[in-house]
């Protein structure tokens, strides 16, 4: 214990004694660290919290000359008018498909490649192994998308020419709406794979060496050290972040979707954050398109909490 | 121990040969795409389009990049572009510190609660569209500002840097200068500052690397093209196919113009991602550390 958290703790039971005068004394010595707080108290007040406010506008009839407060309430209409669409269940089911999908097959591949990395004896050239796999997570989505428009590209695209010289006959990859979840799912491994390795990385960097050695004097292959040894070291970091993934289920990024959308792939591509979008900025139905998000935005929650106490169950951490 | 560890047996050796070569692949698998956009920015569309290139650029030319170079609306972008991320950064960057700083002390009356109001809204938002009515009507619809504060300061990145005051700044520093008269402000700026540069770097680099590669909320934000950043300008290129006709003037044929359209694709992607490429040695390392602090907590 630091000196000023008995300082602290005295203080406190000092505070308590002499009433809340303490405090105001402790506030006023540190008034300065107040003013630090401000600029993003008053970002967050305003930017998150002041939307808080507004998403009523998805109990409401929102009209801009009324604003939020003026315009008219009709409670769930926008909510029930979403449940009962004829797009409701494929926009839902387009959403947790793409994410579990990414999920399912994007999640053990980093676990895999730290574990064969944490073998590389050669330092340098791990070195440069990770310095090449790490390079993908810079690039923007735009890019990516780009690359993968001219690379499938059914008349020039390298893929398609690959696929022509041993025989086969040119995919129409990007138009073709069968193709978009492999194709959103292996470029997002591409992309991050490399990058989501450090964490593991880490935490293998943290297993007992005396663990590894004792192995080894037993006769333990490397393999068997993997499994027994380096596995077990780091299921808590694998725990943390598999609930961590679940409890992000229903929040896909916006942007990769979005991208890749086009009328020919629209009917598995439409999920929820795109269909906000599509409504809400594009045609400005605002009251609709809020309750969409807050619908969204509900499941999140629910499935945050739920997820942390499942967490909390298995490995007595949680996120707070 | 080194030795003790490095005594294989004739099933080690095997998993060497297999771990190496499999990691050396993918890593190949990793690579090429990025590869192959060098090397075909550089070769003849006609030979691209034949599927003549694969290994070296054939054909050399600078078609493509002098195509670029002659079209204004990618400049713009990139000057754009640069605008915002450096105010952006230096916005973001000063906000983050400024809060992490007073959450990080433990004498600090109400922290908990409010680390409270800044962790709640990882849980829940109003979400896009409210935001977005709001910042209309703050008027900051085509304005450098609808880009740069409303996101300023994540809690995230508030988080991380708490959490490298805490564990990198003595409490008995502070008593001590605190002692000698020093005020909080004065110790946040002559002591804190100056010991926290690898964590300014990292904040740097996230906000940067950020704001050069985000197209979203310039998307939704900005109407006028001169104020588009790069990105977007980037998407009518590479993702809606719309090359400026500028860049085709001497291009005759419709499908010449469609091999050009390629060159030029691979060309922008290369000139959009070079100042990435040239810090990314430097940044790679912050990166690993960013990632790195944020597992200890959060």
């Amino acid at each position: 214990m630091g000196a000023s958290e008995r300082y602290a703790q005295e203080e406190n039971r000092g505070a308590r004694a002499a009433g809340s005068n303490r405090t105001w004394v402790k506030i006023r010595q540190n008034y300065e660290l107040y003013l630090f707080l401000l600029p993003a108290v008053a970002i967050y007040l305003v930017f998150k919290y002041y939307p808080m406010y507004g998403v009523q506008i998805a109990f409401k009839d929102f009209r801009a000359s009324k604003g939020i407060w003026g315009s008219e309430w009709v409670g769930f209409e926008h909510f029930i008018r979403f449940f009962e669409a004829y797009n409701f269940w494929p926009i839902m089911e387009n959403t947790i498909l793409l994410s579990v999908y990414s999920l399912v097959f994007s999640f053990p591949i980093p676990i895999i490649v730290a574990l064969m990395l944490n073998q590389m004896m050669a330092k340098r050239y791990k070195k440069f192994v990770q310095t090449v796999i790490y390079a993908p997570h810079f690039i923007s989505t735009v890019v990516l998308v780009g690359m993968l428009g001219v690379f499938l590209s059914p008349n020039s695209g390298i893929v398609n020419h690959i696929i022509t010289f041993f025989g086969g006959e040119p995919v129409l990859f990007m138009a073709d709406e069968g193709w978009f979840r492999p194709l959103y799912i292996l470029s997002g491994i591409w992309q991050e794979t490399g990058f989501a390795t450090i964490i593991y990385l880490a935490a293998l960097a943290g297993v007992n060496p005396e663990l590894h050695e004792a192995a080894v004097m037993d006769g333990a292959s490397k393999w068997k050290r993997i499994r027994h040894v380096d596995i077990p070291g780091i299921l808590p970091t694998i725990i943390i972040l598999l609930v961590l993934a679940m409890g992000n289920v229903m929040s896909v990024g916006f942007e990769k979707a979005y991208l890749m959308q086009s009328d020919l792939n629209y009917a598995v591509s439409n999920i929820i954050p795109t269909y906000v979008y599509e409504l809400g900025i594009q045609k400005a139905q605002y009251s609709f398109s809020a309750a969409i998000g807050l619908f969204n935005a509900v499941i999140n929650v629910v499935l945050l909490v739920t997820v942390n106490k499942v967490a909390k169950k298995l490995t007595e951490t949680s996120l707070w | 121990m080194n030795t003790l560890l490095s005594r294989k047996t004739k099933g080690d050796i095997l998993f060497d040969v297999l771990n190496y070569s499999s990691l050396t692949i993918g890593m190949l698998l990793i690579l090429y795409p990025l590869y192959f956009v060098l090397i075909a920015s550089f070769s003849d569309p006609n030979l691209i389009y034949s599927g003549a290139v694969w290994l070296f650029p054939k054909g050399f030319t600078l078609d493509g990049y002098e195509r670029i170079f002659a079209d204004r609306q990618i400049w713009i972008g990139y000057g754009n572009s640069l605008l915002y991320a450096i105010v952006g950064t230096a916005i973001s960057v000063t906000v983050t510190l400024m809060a992490a700083y007073p959450l990080a002390r433990k004498d600090l009356a109400g922290r908990n609660a409010v680390m409270w109001f800044f962790v709640f809204t990882m849980f829940f938002s109003g979400g896009l569209i409210p935001t977005y009515l709001l910042v209309k009507d703050l008027n900051m619809i085509n304005t450098i500002w609808a880009l740069v504060v409303p996101g300023a300061g994540s809690v995230f990145n508030i988080i991380i840097v708490r959490t490298f005051f805490q564990s990198t700044i003595p409490d008995e520093m502070r008593e001590a200068a605190f002692i000698d008269g020093c005020s909080n402000t004065r110790f946040f700026l002559m002591m804190v500052l100056p010991l926290s540069k690898p964590i300014i770097a990292v904040m740097v680099l996230y906000h940067a690397v950020g704001f050069w590669n985000g197209f979203f909320d310039a998307m939704i934000y900005l109407n006028e093209e001169s104020k588009y950043p790069l990105q977007l300008v980037l998407r009518n290129i590479l993702v809606q196919n719309q090359v400026n006709s500028s860049m085709m003037i001497d291009v005759e044929s419709y499908a010449a113009k469609l091999r050009v359209t390629e060159l030029i694709k691979y060309g922008v992607i290369i000139i959009a991602s070079l100042p990435l490429l040239i810090l990314y040695p430097f940044l790679q390392r912050y990166f690993v550390k960013g990632v790195m602090i944020g597992s200890i907590k959060g």
